[in-house]
């Protein structure tokens, strides 16, 4: 017998641990350079298209999944999947949802610690007196290992060890008292820092405290809808990519926090009612604060061209000292809200991401919780040090290239063709609506079996064989040639090879070459992980198999 | 702000603020099924068990 008999402690928990799940890091600082980068306000379109008839359908599926599979005592997508497919591969399939949530936590925690050094420096001051660039550096050398300013040799390692010490301490309190309990509290907090920093972004005033434009400058820039945009399928997968991160789906964790709910109960209006939250959070909060209050002090051209590197350089290097341009006391105030907020986005999805592995152990091999968590724990450590110690040669956007991007697409898609195709959308509608609380409109079951998988599958083919520039009208007409950007070039590391190949300085070419071995090993060790985890899951079923449990 | 810009913005945050509103009150107030059911902090409810067959 599994030694799992666990339970979340109330409706309204399990639906703030979901939202918890979903809400992350990429809410603040994904969301908004994404809109930003494709069309302003014309991408709310298909973003809300996408979320409609792709991000919506996913979480009915994955809900009803994990409800499913959790009625034979299964919490992790392995045998969750068995259970819905005759053929014996589809357990390996399912390997995803474990392997995918290891290998993103593994960096994810990395910049969760960030958050949380980010909140200790806020308080003690450190950016205070700092000038724009002083602030800037002090990241770059943050993650680089360099000169700490607290003293401890080698802080990032440090916080990256206490936040990982906090999350499988969470972890291995259970899912009432520890998951559950941090959402509790988490994510009214994310909501209330939140508010109070985009009433904030919303009242700056040019030519007060050293800003040179108003909010309504970045404001326009995030929202006037720019039209001709959204005839460019680059923009649609821009928006629908971002459906999917910001969900979270394709990892596991939906079907994981779903499989701890009986068959009576309700998923569909928990499925709703979680996305929503989710989405206020992203639209209404994550678009309100950081362009705002960015273009408000760093004006529109400058901001343009941070953006092109992310949001994390946005967050990061520039945030900190623009709250300082409202005063020592604000400054620091703000500094805690800011990356309070970052910190309780990432933990309600990192401990989301210790779940379906604790599942595994506890389901499979009668592990109990505590060793599972701690387990989790060790194993993150293992694979995320790389992530630390390699940075600067992309060790970490290895990781989130595979495991926290490409891995999401493959698994969606594939669970969605077994939910509608292989189980069937006629027994999968039935689990969709089984208990439900609300009544799910009919037209789902078309988009849930036709439109979703067909959206997923140009997701990634669009992501496998994107065209130079993202030129597709030049790629259509026949002149296809792949971006680097490209899974299939990515792949072959042609963007290294070919800088490698126009280097002249040797100690370029060395860090090159360097730089290629650590993104290569980097692809191994996630791949003997994956295998390890397929050797578990055979074992696993082999055991089931002896028990007569199959 | 502009008026495009305006209408985009408040079209899109209001239509999300009411939805999130709307499923997560319809969730606090729809009654919950009764015992046993999948949450441990209402299990003691008194008027929430099934009666026993008699």
């Amino acid at each position: 017998m599994s030694a799992n008999k666990e339970s979340w402690g109330s409706r309204v928990g399990l639906i703030l641990a979901m939202a918890g799940n979903a809400v992350g890091l990429g809410n603040f600082l994904r969301f908004p350079v994404q809109a930003v980068q494709n069309g302003g306000g014309a991408f709310i379109i298909p973003y809300l298209v996408c979320f409609f008839v792709m991000g919506i359908p996913l979480l009915f599926i994955e809900w009803s999944m994990g409800r499913f599979g959790g009625k034979y005592g299964y919490h992790s997508t392995p045998f969750i999947v068995d259970t819905m497919g005759k053929s014996r591969f589809w357990k390996y399939i399912g390997v995803f949802g474990i392997w995918t949530n290891i290998a993103v936590a593994a960096y994810y925690c990395y910049i969760e610690s960030w958050t949380l050094s980010y909140v200790f420096h806020s308080i003690i001051g450190t950016f205070s007196g700092l000038d724009q660039d002083g602030v800037s550096n002090f990241f770059g050398e943050y993650v680089s290992l360099g000169v700490s300013t607290l003293g401890v040799p080698y802080e990032p390692i440090v916080f990256y060890i206490l936040c990982l010490l906090l999350n499988t301490w969470i972890l291995s309190q259970g899912l009432a008292s520890g998951v559950e309990r941090v959402a509790k509290i988490g994510m009214p907090m994310l909501i209330l820092f939140g508010a109070f920093l985009a009433f904030k972004g919303f009242t700056i005033t040019a030519g007060e405290n050293g800003a040179i434009n108003d909010s309504s400058v970045g404001l326009n820039f995030l929202w006037t809808p720019n039209f001709d945009q959204l005839w460019s399928p680059t923009v649609w997968l821009a928006a629908a990519g971002q459906i999917f991160f910001t969900l979270s789906v394709g990892m596991g964790t939906v079907q994981c926090y779903a499989s701890y709910v009986r068959a009576k109960d309700d998923v569909a209006l928990n499925a709703m009612s979680a996305g929503w939250m989710n989405e206020f959070v992203e639209v209404v909060l994550g678009s309100s604060i950081l362009i705002p209050i960015s273009i408000g002090y760093l004006g529109i051209d400058r901001v343009t061209e941070l953006v092109q590197s992310g949001g994390l350089g946005l967050g990061f290097r520039a945030l900190p000292y623009l709250f300082y341009q409202w005063g020592d006391f604000l400054g620091a105030f703000s500094g805690v809200m800011w990356f309070g907020l970052l910190f309780f986005a990432g933990i309600t999805s990192s401990l989301a991401m210790g779940t379906p592995w604790i599942g595994f152990l506890m389901d499979e091999f009668n592990w109990r919780r505590k060793p599972a968590a701690w387990s989790f724990g060790v194993v993150v450590f293992v694979l995320g040090m790389p992530t630390v110690l390699f940075f600067k040669y992309g060790v970490f956007d290895e990781y989130d290239h595979w495991a926290g991007t490409v891995s999401l697409v493959v698994f969606a898609l594939l669970e969605t063709i077994l939910f509608s195709w292989v189980f069937g959308i006629r027994k999968g509608w039935q689990e969709i609506i089984s208990g439900a609380d609300i009544q799910v409109p009919n037209i789902y079951k078309f988009i849930i079996k036709f439109i979703t998988p067909i959206l997923l599958l140009w997701v990634f083919l669009g992501s496998l064989f994107t065209p130079k520039g993202n030129d597709w009208s030049a790629a259509l007409s026949g002149n296809w040639i792949l971006d680097n950007s490209s899974i299939i070039n990515r792949l072959a590391n042609t963007s290294l090879k070919k800088q490698l190949a126009a280097a002249t300085d040797p100690s370029q070419i060395e860090f090159l070459q360097d730089q290629i071995f650590f993104v290569n090993a980097a692809r191994i060790l996630l791949l003997s992980v994956w295998i390890i985890l397929a050797l578990l899951v055979y074992v696993a079923y082999k055991k089931r198999l002896r028990e007569g449990r199959i | 702000m502009n008026t495009s810009a305006l209408v985009v913005m408040l079209t899109t945050m209001l239509l999300v603020t009411a939805l999130m509103i709307y499923f997560f009150v319809k969730v606090i107030t729809i009654p919950p099924k009764p015992e046993p059911d999948s949450y441990l902090d209402n299990d003691d409810e008194v008027d929430r068990q099934v009666p026993k067959p008699q």
